[in-house]
């Protein structure tokens, strides 16, 4: 009856990673959790995808605070090749 | 004719003081290499200045000089996505016979250490996050930032990077693999 929502762990890894953005639609989410139900390596892989996803939010917390600039040697240098290009 | 319907025009005279750190920024934050992201901005202007005369003022200086960019970055992945031998990933399960799918045993996930949750905050641990992601194969490395770290929606990327959803996801799988064996191995069982 429920044959339909067997995967295998590779396909569950697969809907794992993909349901870390929330990009798992409702089909593939029913078959990762009947997967998690009966396998305990999934389950611990899931667990640690979780962790993962949580310390990569925080790398992406932070990465939006930076702002990269050029500094003002570099932006002289490049107005003066600009100036040379132009006169070519 | 309101102010708002005047065709924009161009002062590449300007071009640096106004949207130089805009493209770098917008540059570095892709492909994660400053010299890289500093000769595309260079690039950007010179073909600006060499194309200013198809200018036709319908869009503004700045949305002009990131479409010039874009391609620029679309030729940078389309170069690095075409070169082979690249680091491949570790099988993890087996890809035939009646075990196809599985696990292979001697990769099944083992349990990190305890202490792996309160640690999360770790200066050093974003370190380790970088190395890892730096040591991934360039095309995973700048599709799983854009993905992850710049939170980037999927169709977003897959239009800037000219890919399917599907590519994306099978990069997005792959990186996240690699990366979860490169810090298993130097920092949650190291």
């Amino acid at each position: 009856m429920f044959k339909f929502l067997g995967i295998t762990c590779e396909q569950a890894n697969e809907i794992c990673n993909k349901a870390q953005y929330n990009e798992a639609n409702f089909t593939e989410k029913l078959k990762l959790n009947w997967h998690l139900l009966v396998c305990k390596v999934c389950t611990l892989y899931s667990k640690q995808n979780n962790t993962l996803t949580k310390v990569y939010k925080i790398k992406a917390n932070e990465c939006r605070k930076q702002k990269f600039c050029l500094n003002n040697k570099e932006k002289e240098l490049l107005k003066e090749e600009m100036k040379k290009t132009s006169l070519q | 004719m309101s102010e708002t319907n005047q065709p924009h025009t161009l002062s590449p005279d300007l071009w640096v003081d106004n949207y130089a750190d805009y493209l770098y920024n917008y540059a570095v934050v892709r492909i994660n290499n400053n010299d890289l992201a500093k000769d595309l901005v260079q690039e950007t202007f010179f073909a600006g200045l060499k194309s200013a005369k198809n200018f036709e003022g319908k869009s503004t200086e700045r949305t002009w000089l990131i479409s010039i960019l874009k391609r620029k970055i679309i030729d940078h992945y389309r170069k690095i996505n075409s070169k082979k031998g690249q680091a491949e990933i570790r099988m993890s399960f087996y890809d035939n016979g009646e075990n196809e799918g599985n696990w292979i045993e001697e990769r099944v996930p083992q349990s990190w250490n305890s202490e792996t949750e309160s640690d999360i905050e770790n200066e050093e641990l974003k370190e380790q996050i970088d190395k890892c992601i730096n040591n991934l194969p360039e095309k995973y490395a700048m599709v799983f930032r854009m993905k992850t770290i710049l939170e980037f929606e999927t169709e977003e990327i897959c239009k800037e990077l000219n890919i399917t959803p599907s590519n994306l996801w099978v990069i997005i799988h792959r990186a996240r693999t690699q990366l979860r064996t490169c810090m298993e191995q130097n920092w949650f069982n190291k």
